[in-house]
């Protein structure tokens, strides 16, 4: 029984986590980073953090990886305290780091069999992993080149191969296709995905809703330290917004925008076809949240609207988060 | 629950982060640096042609002509002085240029923390084996000195341990400057801080031809004692005193290596 | 039909490149000004002063020349040899890491060859900058002689060890030419070390700065008399001191002036090369 009770239990628990850095100058103020958030982490599931830059997700993921020392709070990761047990925590986690930190002056073979020793694995397991974890990522064909020419999307292929060399059970990833083009986004976003299918644990964190979406069994959004909302992509949409959003834009500088934001503030909650839930102004569009966009729109147009452009779409964390928090989450 | 640590780095340190510093897994370092440098071979035999090169120039070449100097040779004054201060650059090198260039363009380190290693493996690996390779080319130039007949007494065998403490106590100042620096700028500083102690403090003549002020400032500086410990050695002149240089270089790589280690710790424990 | 377009001549194009080059450097003077001279500078105090006093006094004070019949003392005669040296140093580190940051990190040149100017206006405008910046060492390493000194009226109406500083600037060119059209080539930095450590040093070292030439093993001493180091030294020596004849200034002068040909021949090769492939 006390089996089945540990693999029900959190891989990763967090209550009232804080993270306060020094005054960078003297007679400065701390700054407070990650400021009490809790959060669980369950076997099998990707876990999210999503959020804008500075939101406190990178730290969260620091003190996860036990590189960055908590400064309240409770945080237990595989039932240890990172505090105490920092070195045999790290042998079962994975890391993505937001930036690559290969070692530039190995090879990519190289690269992985070292990092397999720093774990202290024997250089036979490491070899056989190797080549499993090059063709996973599709690397095989560079084993040997230097690291230095290959693309990003290599480069953070080749990281997301280091992190899986001691098959850890639990894989962080910090913001793990920022700076990547589309394409290789979705090379990366292929192999998570297959991590996941084989049953890895995943925590990552990312400023794309789109990634969040796809990839995240549960997620929270993280805004100034603190956690926002949390639930899966699906419960939070259908938590904070409605099934569809009409966006419309008005010619810059003619007063339209202005005077249709006032009409169109009269059609929340008319409790007719097309009544709108709220609206949120943005600089260049109004977004009108409704559970029928198309009627929204007749509506729009039946009030003496006439936007330049109008589009029709579903809600997605993006609406979420700028509902939550009033801001959009790439700037 | 501390069979992972070092009694030394335990000694060294003050508030820790993360419980036990480690030290017991620093030679993955090792066989990561062996697995760098096989290919830049040439970079390492470099490091033991220079003081030779040296030797060969300003020993030999001058020596010829200089007749002797403190009663023996010139050769045989020079050699040991030019010993200590290739143990003195090879070791500064290390942990200066190589060490600032991983902890802030390379990241390595953040790699290496973010597997079982600790930042005692990391710092114990680093100076360990920038004290192999030095070791390597003091054994080498010690072995051409005995071949030369510049060794005058079994007392040099002693050299290659001070060699090593030399190397220790410089890599461990350092390693700790290095953690203060902030760009490459700086290391300007350690040019200025290296040239002058390698022209001044008696590797090429007796301080005898300096006035008394300006001989008790060079025997404040490091590179000084080293010179005299291994000149005392080869020469075979061992004394009482030469404890005291002994003392200084001990004292050295221990301030060197607490204040490089809290360093360390904090700067890549945030 | 066409029409014969005057040419634009290399030399004013290449003074743009050169232009170019100064302004950058009045924003990282202070870091090379301690190696190429402060370093010179400490070795003719510590060696040329103090150890001076040694060799002075030593059984083969005699071996460095005799002017008016009184041997040259160490430190006069140490002095323009470091010049020369400061000259080397100073062109070897220009022509170097700069070269490879133009090439690869910077792409300054690939700037510079996409206005008006030509690939070997780019290479002799760096060259030529180099000239200035040995120039400008040489100088400040020549009157901080004079301050320690280590110069003494010699030569033509007493001018000698001002004519050593064209001589240590010709010196320089015979380094920077060659060594600006080979660093254009390299993808990695490490060639780099393997010159300073397996060259500059070995040069620094061997070619008559220390002791004479003469007293190398035979075997070796005509080795030293290829390097264009050995020709710098005995020729800014020979001024400084006076002791030049008409004979040993030509061919030194000769000697350096072809090296720098040759450079400049396989540096517009090179350059075109990588520039313009």
């Amino acid at each position: 029984m006390a089996q089945i009770t540990s693999a029900d239990a959190p891989l990763i628990k967090a209550v009232g986590l804080r993270k306060v850095f020094p005054p960078a100058k003297r007679g400065g103020e701390p700054f407070t980073a990650v400021d009490g958030v809790d959060f669980e982490l369950r076997r099998g599931e990707v876990f999210g953090f999503l959020g804008p830059n500075g939101a406190g997700k990178s730290s969260t993921m620091r003190m996860i990886g036990c590189v960055s020392p908590i400064s309240g709070g409770e945080l237990t990761i595989l039932g240890m305290d990172p505090r105490v047990d920092s070195s045999r925590i790290k042998a079962r986690l994975g890391v993505v780091p937001q930036e690559d930190s290969l070692d530039l002056e190995l090879r990519v073979r190289e690269n992985l069999l070292i990092y397999g020793r720093y774990f202290g694995l024997k250089r036979a397991e490491i070899a056989e992993r190797t080549a499993e974890l090059l063709e996973f990522v599709q690397l095989a064909d560079r084993a040997e080149s230097t690291v230095e020419p290959l693309s990003g999307g290599m480069k953070r292929r080749l990281t997301i191969a280091r992190s899986l060399i001691n098959s850890p059970e639990i894989l962080i990833l910090d913001e793990p296709t920022t700076g990547l083009d589309p394409q290789a986004r979705h090379v990366v976003w292929d192999r998570l995905f297959r991590l996941k299918q084989a049953g890895t644990t995943l925590v990552l964190t990312t400023h794309y809703m789109d990634e969040a979406e796809q990839l995240c069994d549960r997620l929270v959004v993280m805004d100034h330290g603190r956690i926002a909302a949390e639930g899966s992509p699906r419960d939070l949409i259908e938590r904070y917004s409605t099934r569809e959003v009409l966006e419309i834009r008005f010619a810059p500088g003619s007063g339209d925008h202005e005077s249709a934001l006032a009409k169109a503030e009269g059609l929340i909650g008319t409790g007719e076809r097309g009544s709108i839930d709220r609206l949120e102004e943005l600089p260049d569009r109004i977004l009108l949240y409704s559970d029928d966009g198309e009627a929204a729109l007749a509506a729009v147009h039946g009030s003496g609207i006439t936007p330049l452009a109008s589009l029709v779409r579903r809600s997605s964390l993006e609406d979420v988060f700028l509902h939550l928090t009033g801001r959009t989450l790439v700037d | 629950m501390t069979t992972t640590e070092l009694p030394l780095t335990r000694l060294l340190l003050g508030r820790r982060a993360f419980g036990p510093m480690g030290g017991a897994k620093a030679p993955v370092l090792i066989e990561r640096n062996v697995l760098v440098y096989r290919r830049l071979w040439l970079m390492l035999a470099s490091g033991f042609f220079e003081p030779v090169f040296y030797l060969l120039s300003i020993g030999v070449g001058l020596g010829k002509l200089t007749g002797a100097v403190d009663g023996v040779p010139y050769t045989d004054y020079v050699a040991p002085g030019l010993l200590a201060v290739s143990a003195m650059n090879g070791a500064v090198f290390d942990s200066t240029f190589n060490v600032f260039f991983k902890l802030k363009y390379g990241r390595i380190y953040d790699a290496m923390l973010a597997t079982p290693l600790r930042v005692g493996d990391i710092a114990l690996g680093e100076i360990t084996w920038a004290q192999l390779r030095g070791l390597i080319y003091s054994a080498a130039f010690l072995a051409i000195m005995v071949v030369g007949g510049l060794v005058h007494s079994w007392w040099a065998l002693l050299a290659l341990p001070v060699t090593v403490l030399i190397g220790f106590a410089f890599g461990a100042v350092g390693m700790a400057c290095t953690s203060f620096m902030r760009s490459w700028q700086d290391f300007d500083l350690v040019t200025l801080a290296l040239m002058p102690m390698f022209l001044f403090s008696g590797a090429f003549y007796p301080l005898s031809v300096y006035s008394h002020w300006v001989r008790v400032l060079i025997e404040t500086l490091p590179l000084y004692h080293g010179i005299d410990l291994l000149r005392s050695l080869t020469l075979g002149r061992v004394h009482v005193g030469l404890l005291w240089d002994v003392l200084y270089l001990v004292v050295m790589a221990g301030i060197g290596a607490v204040v490089a280690a809290r360093r360390l710790e904090r700067l890549l424990l945030t | 039909m066409a029409v014969e377009m005057p040419q634009p001549a290399a030399t004013p194009m290449a003074a743009r490149e050169l232009q170019g080059l100064l302004t950058n450097y009045r924003r990282t003077w202070r870091a090379s000004i301690f190696s190429s001279v402060l370093a010179p500078l400490m070795s003719l105090v510590a060696l040329g002063m103090s150890l001076g006093k040694i060799v002075d006094a030593g059984p083969g004070a005699h071996t460095f020349g005799t002017v008016d019949g009184q041997p040259v003392k160490y430190l006069l005669f140490l002095a323009p040899a470091l010049m020369a040296n400061t000259a080397m140093q100073t062109a070897i580190g220009e022509s170097t890491y700069p070269v490879m940051s133009a090439m690869k990190w910077q792409k300054t040149y690939h700037a510079a060859i996409a206005s008006p100017l030509s690939a070997f206006d780019v290479y002799l405008g760096h060259v030529m900058f180099i000239g200035l910046r040995v120039l400008m060492n040489c100088g400040i390493f020549l009157g901080t002689m004079a301050l320690f000194g280590a110069v003494e009226a010699a030569g033509p109406a007493g001018i000698g060890p001002l004519l050593a500083l064209p001589a240590a600037v010709l010196t320089g060119l015979a380094f920077a030419a060659p060594v600006v059209a080979w660093a254009v080539l390299q993808e990695r930095d490490t060639g780099f070390s393997v010159v300073f450590r397996f060259v500059m040093i070995p040069l620094f070292l061997f070619s008559g700065t220390f002791f004479p030439v003469s007293q190398l093993p035979a075997l070796i001493r005509p080795l030293a008399y290829v390097t264009p180091l050995w020709h710098g030294v005995d020729l800014c020596r020979g001024l400084a001191l006076g002791s030049a004849t008409a004979g040993s200034v030509l061919l030194h002068v000769g000697y350096l002036a072809a090296v720098v040909i040759a450079g400049l021949w396989y540096g517009a090769r090179t350059f075109r090369r990588r520039l313009n492939p």
